[in-house]
């Protein structure tokens, strides 16, 4: 655990340095597109918030100076697969969002879908020495959550304390300097492979980059995609991305819960390139421009021409219904949400206030996706597009860059993470000169 | 069967190396290096390695030279006449005789500060004003000095404007018959109080024949009959004035005496003539009414 603790804390001492420079990049590393931001931060003019507009969650701070998206290779379910081809598209993406933006940027942080998140949910509780919650007091209770036994392969992607207790009062988001007995705090911690992760971190130090942070794109998506009163009140944010399908609950602005369903939008390419017999890029053609999952009258009649080249003139000419392109389609849209369905009963989703689920990513962008998703997921269904932040192209709004957004907003106001607090005095080395002081002051 | 060497598709994405050097060029220090200090190196080293032959150099400087020359010698900057006004023709003569000038001649070659010493060092002249004017005119503007006294000394006569300053030398007491005469040794020191106290005697002005300075500290007034008025040093002019107010009243320049002394203005002492002397005696006799 605490070498991956230290690299969290040099992650965010990283960070710390890209925003005294001004300058980070934004990296999403999915299976369809690899996507680069460069964000300027300038802390002079910053958006205090007018009646009625809030702090705008600090994308108010920072300006998207640098946009580049190029085709993903080498990744796929959301996982590196091919280490070189992947390094090349992450050098492509970086290297025209630097040419747009006209600065050097050398720090990155980074978000992935897969590598099989999985959460935990912790918690911990010890009784406070004075009566008074102090800031070592949290990291204590911190320290003490009894971590589950993940697997030597895996590593802690995100743990944060989503809600801390002072004897029966919960629901505290700050618990220092209240008064109590017993501290007691829940925690959610989200699991991912290490080997993937490792492979990532890689990637970007072949491209001579220093990682700044590291974030789940389901997390990410949610942070943008979602808007303050679902998060607040208890919403699923589901990311169809070309390769994994990922899931994050939110409650009170904490997410609770993640998980990724290893199908995407590749898969519908894949189906339909086997169903109509045409090459993936003509598939994938047509599944933007006629693709769809609800047929009705009017798609028998409407003839697509599915072309080729390979010289036979019946099999270039051939045609096919929009109502046989939607009945290749919807089946695999609805494993992909009943996927998803079984993860949100298995997440205790139908407890939670709102049950309301904003449904992004690239592939929801498929024409009648929220009505199927009515039937399959329930009645609170909605298309989520990202926030709009500043100085972000117009090409880069879509819902397929939900995870992109979030990540900036996640660059401007990271979550306090279990890493961001004080480590206890207790789990110092024996000659630590703090451990020292710490005696000192609890002795005089 | 089918080649192994399929034709390559173009690859987007940048080789490792052409990467890196993107970024090295996107770096704001290496960038500035590379666009501004590299070029100003490099011509800061042409131009260097240019004058570094002496014969080269000399070229330039010959060919700057002579562009300057060229400028300068235009018509608008020539000089071609020169006027001298406000003084008499003789002086006008004089200067024009030592300006020597050789026109035309430009403007930029003309030192008009050491022109203007060369005609200030005139006596006669008091100022001048030297300008080129429009046209090719340098315009000699003179005040010329008026004089105001004739200062007679061993070697001659001197002509002496107000503030004692030597004006020219005359041979001629008639050719200035207004002005008035000083002498002695020192008088041109104190032209100024000369004139005051002349100004003062204005009442005896048919009979004042001049000024002559005493010991260069005081001031004798000689009037015709060979009489004289000796001034004390300080004061001189309202002590003139009063004695002039008691001559006034007893006639007492009228009478025969030779010397008035004022030198202690508290106890004016009379010189009388040796007749008068002698006649005094007799009527201080005749009161008396005891011949001797």
């Amino acid at each position: 655990m605490t070498d991956l603790y230290q690299s969290q804390r040099a992650m965010r001492r990283m960070r710390k340095q890209a925003m005294d420079r001004g300058v980070i990049a934004i990296l999403d590393v999915g299976t369809s597109k690899i996507a680069c931001l460069v964000l300027r931060f300038d802390g002079a003019d910053k958006f205090e918030g007018t009646d009625g507009v809030g702090s705008l969650a600090g994308q108010s701070s920072f300006r998207v100076i640098g946009a580049a998206t190029t085709r993903s290779r080498g990744v796929a379910f959301g996982e590196i697969s091919a280490m070189q081809e992947t390094e090349r598209a992450i050098r492509t993406a970086v290297q025209g969002a630097q040419k747009m933006a006209g600065v050097r940027v050398d720090h990155v942080i980074a978000c992935f879908a897969g590598a099989r998140p999985r959460s935990y949910g912790l918690d911990g509780r010890i009784d406070l020495a004075d009566s008074i919650v102090s800031e070592d007091d949290v990291a204590r209770v911190l320290a003490c959550c009894d971590v589950p036994d993940y697997g030597s392969d895996r590593e802690m992607l995100h743990a944060q304390p989503v809600n801390f207790a002072i004897d029966h009062r919960t629901g505290l988001s700050d618990p220092r300097g209240q008064m109590g007995n017993a501290l007691a705090v829940d925690m959610h911690m989200l699991t991912v492979d290490a080997r993937s992760v490792q492979n990532l971190l890689y990637c970007i130090k072949r491209c001579d980059l220093e990682l700044a942070g590291l974030a789940s794109s389901a997390y990410v998506s949610g942070i943008s995609a979602l808007v303050e009163d679902e998060q607040e009140l208890g919403s699923a944010c589901i990311d169809l991305g070309g390769g994994a399908t990922g899931l994050s609950i939110f409650i009170k602005k904490h997410m609770i819960y993640a998980d990724s369903v290893r199908i995407g939008g590749d898969h519908i390419t894949q189906d339909i390139s086997k169903g109509l017999k045409v090459p993936l890029n003509t598939a994938e053609r047509i599944k933007t421009f006629y693709g769809g999952v609800m047929a009705t009258g009017m798609d028998d009649r409407e003839m697509i021409e599915i072309g080729g080249d390979t010289g036979d003139w019946e099999h270039d000419r051939r045609t096919v219904s929009r109502a046989e392109l939607i009945g290749i389609m919807r089946p695999r849209v609805e494993e992909i949400l009943e996927e998803v369905r079984v993860r949100l009963d298995a997440s205790g989703f139908e407890h939670l206030p709102a049950r309301q689920i904003v449904l992004t990513g690239g592939a929801s962008q498929i024409p009648g996706l929220d009505l199927l998703a009515n039937k399959i997921l329930g009645q609170q269904v909605r298309l989520g597009r990202p926030l709009r932040v500043q100085g972000l192209p117009q090409a880069a709004t879509g819902p397929a860059f939900s995870s992109a957004v979030g990540l900036c907003l996640f660059a401007a106001h990271p979550q306090d993470e279990w890493w961001d607090f004080d480590i206890p005095a207790d789990r110092y080395p024996a000659r630590s000169l703090k451990r020292a002081v710490k005696w000192f002051r609890d002795n005089w | 069967m089918q080649s192994v060497s399929r034709p390559q598709r173009h690859d987007p994405a940048p080789s490792r190396w052409s990467y890196r050097l993107n970024r090295l060029w996107l770096t704001p220090g290496y960038r500035r290096i590379l666009r501004l200090g590299f070029p100003l190196f490099l011509m800061a080293g042409a131009a260097a390695w240019y004058l570094s032959d002496a014969q080269r150099l000399e070229a330039l400087r010959d060919s700057y030279a002579e562009a300057r020359r060229a400028i300068e010698q235009r018509p608008e900057f020539m000089v071609n006449l020169l006027s001298v006004e406000g003084a008499s023709p003789e002086l006008a003569e004089a200067v024009r005789e030592t300006l020597a000038l050789r026109l035309p001649m430009s403007s930029f070659d003309m030192d008009l500060e050491s022109m203007r010493r060369n005609v200030i060092a005139f006596n006669a002249v008091a100022d001048a004003d030297l300008r080129v004017r429009t046209g090719g005119v340098l315009s000699v503007q003179i005040t010329e000095r008026v004089p105001a006294v004739l200062w007679r000394h061993p070697r001659g006569l001197s002509l002496l404007d107000a503030d004692g300053h030597m004006v020219a030398g005359t041979s001629d007491r008639g050719a200035w018959p207004d002005l008035p005469l000083v002498a002695g040794e020192g008088a041109e020191e104190a032209i100024p109080e000369a004139l005051s106290l002349i100004a003062a005697a204005a009442p005896l002005e048919e009979r004042l024949r001049g000024l002559v300075r005493m010991g260069e500290r005081r001031w004798d007034l000689v009037l015709d009959r060979n009489q004289r008025i000796l001034l004390p040093e300080k004061y001189a002019v309202s002590t003139l004035e009063r004695l002039l107010a008691l001559s006034k009243g007893r006639q007492m320049l009228e009478r025969d005496v030779t010397v008035v002394d004022f030198r202690n203005p508290r106890r004016p002492t009379v010189r009388l003539n040796r007749n008068a002397v002698l006649e005094l005696r007799n009527i201080r006799d005749t009161d008396i009414g005891a011949p001797l």
